[in-house]
């Protein structure tokens, strides 16, 4: 479903994110991705999105080439991929409730799927009650959990999540950690980073270890050796 | 589907625009401070161009004809003059009225009405007041009647002078003194115009540069460039609209007082006895509504809508 084929990136200023890394991904797969601040996880889950750029290689999604998508195919590939930031990421002057919905909004819904949906989505993340809130309101568990809701209200075929639980406490880190296996298990594929040993016991599945823009070790089942 | 986009692009501009609540308001300010400063250029201009008419039509020159002329003669030449092009309009004054204005003026004078009646004869001479369409034209229409030195029928000069000469140094400064004024109050208008146009530009890029996570977050889901862009140029349009009210009302305010100010430094009778500065601003601003609200409402407009389209732009890199 996902393929990186000997992908580097190279910062202007010289300094190496990733090193000719090839890996694929297959469809509801649950991938995690561990390795020490700086190995280059992000910068991995930045140019499946096309935020940024691979110096040299290419990214694949399904058939689609990541890097020489149109401003509309780019558009719609993002519609595709739900992600889940560390910080969050929600707009600060819109609602839980407006948050979502702008989602589904930027994807062309219609009015009446999103008024349906969003509440729904809540639900299942077990926010029901703070639909009408703003992101300020809101502990650090609920807006992640806000913010998961944003990134499957689409029904995305994958969901990206870098380092989601980096900023939580072991409570709401496995309790977010349900929800993405949950997912999981609804058939939508997930790429996970972390480099929380508690987590990657807990998610079990593929692990890959990355160490200075390096794949150091590729395990079916998970093992967090670093 | 463009209907749903533009009605939720506009709600959500809306809703952003009173949710920002302290920033719409710095916004307001700054360019109701902006429009306010073309609202003064524009009243300024209209100050000097009526105080320039006004002088403009104090300026003429009186044609003196001799004692002997016969006034068939005077009107032939009052006919040829008004043939000019540059001669806008020509008074005759006959000897008789000039001495009635004479006599109407100084009746209480006693001493210059006893000097009158020794003289016995009217020695007031008949003359043709000439006002030009431009004060820079006088020259031309005084060389032209010293160049045709209208005769009577018997051969004899009946033009004794043109005061030209006398009131040739005010009509040279004027000439030169308008189109200055007039040059300069454009570059002036020019100056202001970008002034205003960097300082709304800056201070719209910074309400947009809060917002830069937002917009690439708003990119990150999928969101198309016209869809995240569009309710920050909704909000500048909403900017540019009510600071156009505003400067509209500060605009009639300011006509309201400006008048008063004016009536009290000219003295209110000299100003009324010779209409002359009266409701300058109000009458300016009451006629010339249509023109001035839609140059407000549509600077105002520009301001904050294309400043807005250009700000966001460089956030929508993502």
């Amino acid at each position: 479903m996902i393929y990186y084929d000997k992908v580097s990136k190279i910062y202007p200023d010289k300094s190496v994110a990733l090193d000719e890394i090839s890996f694929g991904v297959e469809p509801k797969e649950f991938v995690t991705i561990v390795g020490h601040s700086g190995a280059g996880k992000t910068t991995l889950m930045k140019l499946l999105i096309a935020e940024d750029k691979p110096t040299s290689g290419t990214i694949s999604f399904e058939s689609l080439n990541v890097n020489k998508l149109s401003k509309k195919q780019m558009n719609k590939l993002r519609r595709r991929v739900g992600m889940v930031f560390q910080d969050y990421r929600l707009i600060p002057n819109k609602t839980v409730y407006e948050n979502i919905a702008f989602a589904m909004e930027a994807s062309g819904r219609t009015d009446s799927q999103i008024a349906a949906d969003v509440p729904h989505v809540l639900d299942l993340v077990d926010l029901g009650h703070k639909i009408w809130s703003f992101p300020k309101e809101l502990s650090g568990g609920e807006s992640q959990r806000v913010a998961i809701a944003r990134a499957i209200v689409n029904q995305p075929d994958i969901i990206i999540a870098d380092e989601p639980t980096g900023n939580l406490d072991p409570t709401n880190t496995f309790e977010i950690i349900r929800i993405l296996k949950k997912i999981n298990e609804l058939g939508t594929t997930v790429l996970l980073t972390t480099h929380n040993k508690g987590v990657v016991d807990a998610v079990g599945g593929r692990v890959i270890t990355m160490e200075k823009g390096k794949i150091v070790r590729d395990d079916k089942t998970g093992k967090y050796i670093l | 589907m463009i209907f749903t986009a533009f009605k939720r692009i506009a709600r959500t501009g809306f809703i952003n625009f009173w949710r920002n609540g302290f920033l719409s308001f710095a916004a307001i300010v700054v360019i109701t401070l902006s429009l306010c400063a073309f609202g003064g250029l524009i009243f300024s201009s209209a100050f000097a161009r009526s105080l320039l008419t006004e002088v403009k039509n104090k300026v003429d020159i009186n044609v003196y004809f001799t004692l002997t002329a016969q006034e068939s003669d005077i009107l032939a030449v009052q006919k040829d003059i008004n043939s000019l092009p540059q001669v806008a309009s020509t008074t005759y004054i006959s000897s008789d009225q000039a001495l009635a204005a004479f006599k109407d003026r100084w009746q209480n004078n006693t001493l210059i009405m006893q000097g009158l009646d020794e003289i016995g004869t009217n020695p007031f001479p008949a003359s043709i007041n000439i006002k030009a369409k431009d004060p820079g034209q006088y020259g031309s229409i005084a060389t032209y009647l010293k160049n045709k030195n209208p005769v009577d029928s018997t051969g004899v000069a009946i033009v004794d002078k043109v005061n030209y000469v006398e009131n040739k140094l005010i009509i040279d400064r004027l000439s030169s003194i308008i189109p200055t004024v007039e040059k300069s109050g454009t570059t002036i208008a020019i100056i202001f115009a970008i002034v205003a146009i960097i300082v709304v530009f800056n201070t719209i890029r910074l309400i947009i540069y809060a917002a830069r996570d937002e917009i690439s977050v708003m990119k990150l889901v999928g969101a198309s460039n016209t869809y995240v862009r569009g309710p920050f140029v909704v909000s500048g349009i909403m900017y540019g609209l009510i600071s156009g009210v505003i400067t509209l009302i500060i605009m009639a305010a300011a006509a309201y007082w400006g008048d008063r100010i004016i009536l009290r430094l000219a003295g209110v009778d000299v100003a009324s006895n010779f209409q002359l500065m009266v409701n300058v601003f109000s009458s300016y601003f009451s006629k010339n509504f249509g023109q001035i609200f839609s140059l407000i409402m549509v600077a105002g407009v520009i301001l904050g809508g294309v400043s807005s389209y250009v700000a966001a732009r460089r956030y929508l890199r993502v």
